[in-house]
């Protein structure tokens, strides 16, 4: 991440297409945890929920700010954990099953 | 919504969840093994490999064939799966809300949860790395050990631990080339075993070295590698080119701990085992007194480690339900810690040891 002003452009979520330059721009406005970037970018809203990104903007904002790792990232978890159609999460399975 | 209701559900059919299963069914549970894969078996069925480490923990065997024979184990003891399975929350630290086949929701009461839901890749980020042809190492050992199709023909492998050594070395197996491995750090990180069988096959390493860039037009065409100085910056003008179409990511794995800490779990933050890990005491307890786990979630080891913990954890949990005597526990856990510790020791066991002794501390201290 050393060469920030020229990878401004990379994406760093690619669920919700959110780019290096606009995660340091949150930064610097002071959105200074992950959950913070989350709600001023998107970045980690999509489908994957952050799995993949959060421990990048958790770096890019540790080394941003000089905050430790662990006071940025997240400890809290949203349900569902999967992502899940709102039909899945209305509908039961059979009685049969519940008989069990 | 109508519940069901089981002794034990255990969450992940890894190395861990399928050993926790089998543990906590023999001494009399009545299990749920609940995975959201197709197949059981997590990331074993593709480990090709012989494993390293003592006679006891069934070294020289190959993961696959571990696998099957904990198949058995499993089908003999009529532990109850259910695959395509995705557990998306736990609630009151005891019913866990499930979505099968993508359709309908469940909710299962379980008297102990056993969260074994591994770790996930490390990405990294550079210029190019969302272009086709970069993916983790274990999407490519997936796809060449168990869909059998190469990933492409010139592969760069990013990192030196076991993952990056084996994946190369399967790489090659099956028929691809290793233009290079790069490390960061100065040092090699995997194994002399596995790492000296890819050196021997001709691979070119380069240590103190990272991608800089992927370059292609809609796919992966090259790589600029630059060289890293003892603080870890790039050595402008080091730059240099492979050509390649494939990159291999292997940068480390962070536990999966969304349903653990979403559950209520006590996290602890342990650099070494990947990161922020729930808090559990020696019998893998979690903070939580009817929440277990075991394998990479509770810290990122080995598919061995992972095997003994999930028996800990299985054997813990059916105790605590009382389907076993105190003193079968106690032998029978005296057993499973003496393996574990073992696991445990040596050049390369001793620093995972000492930051799962911390962990269990944290556990003792703030109880």
């Amino acid at each position: 991440m050393s060469d920030e002003n020229e990878n401004r452009d990379m994406l760093i979520c690619r669920c919700e297409e959110v780019t290096l330059g606009e995660i340091l721009d949150a930064i610097d406005e002071g959105f200074v945890t992950v959950k913070d970037v989350k709600r001023a970018t998107r970045a980690g809203m999509g489908l994957c929920q952050g799995r993949s990104c959060s421990r990048t903007i958790a770096r890019i904002i540790s080394e941003r700010t000089g905050k430790s790792l662990e006071e940025v990232l997240p400890k809290s978890y949203r349900y569902p954990v999967r992502p899940e159609k709102m039909g899945a999460a209305l509908s039961r399975e059979g009685e049969d099953e519940s008989n069990n | 919504m109508k519940r069901l209701k089981r002794d034990i559900v255990v969450i992940g059919s890894g190395p861990a969840g399928l050993c926790a299963a089998i543990e906590a069914a023999r001494s009399g549970a009545a299990v749920l093994l609940v995975d959201e894969n197709a197949k059981i078996g997590g990331q074993l069925f593709k480990q090709i490999h012989k494993f390293f480490g003592s006679a006891d923990h069934r070294a020289g065997v190959r993961g696959i064939d571990i696998g099957e024979q904990l198949l058995r184990q499993a089908e003999e003891l009529a532990v109850e799966v259910w695959l395509n399975c995705e557990a998306c929350g736990i609630f009151d630290e005891k019913t866990v809300w499930m979505v099968r086949d993508k359709e309908h929701s469940v909710a299962v009461e379980a008297q102990r949860i056993i969260i074994a839901t591994g770790a996930v890749e490390n990405s990294i980020n550079f210029p190019g790395w969302t272009l086709p042809g970069v993916m983790g190492a274990g999407a490519a050992q997936t796809m060449i050990n168990i869909h059998r199709v190469l990933p492409g023909h010139r592969v760069l492998m990013v990192g030196s631990g076991n993952v990056g050594v084996i994946v190369s070395y399967q790489l090659l197996q099956a028929g691809a080339t290793v233009a290079a491995i790069v490390e960061a750090a100065p040092n090699l990180g995997g194994y002399g075993v596995h790492t000296a069988k890819v050196r021997r096959a001709g691979v070119p390493f380069y240590t103190s070295h990272t991608v800089k860039e992927a370059r292609g037009n809609g796919h992966v065409e090259r790589a600029v590698l630059v060289k890293l100085d003892s603080q870890w910056n790039q050595v402008p003008g080091s730059e240099f080119e492979v050509e390649v179409d494939t990159i291999c990511i292997a940068t480390g794995l962070t536990p999966a701990v969304e349903l653990a800490f979403g559950s209520g779990c006590r996290p602890f933050n342990s650099p070494p085992l990947g990161g922020l890990v729930p808090v559990h005491d020696r019998m893998m307890k979690s903070s939580i007194d009817s929440i277990y786990i075991a394998g990479d979630v509770s810290g990122v080891e080995e598919a061995s480690t992972a095997m003994e913990e999930g028996r800990i954890a299985g054997l813990s949990a059916a105790h605590s339900l009382g389907t076993i005597t105190d003193q079968m526990f106690a032998e029978r856990l005296e057993q499973l810690q003496h393996n574990v510790d073992a696991l445990r020791s040596g050049m390369f066991g001793q620093k995972r040891r000492e930051a799962k002794d911390a962990i269990v501390r944290s556990y003792g201290v703030e109880r």
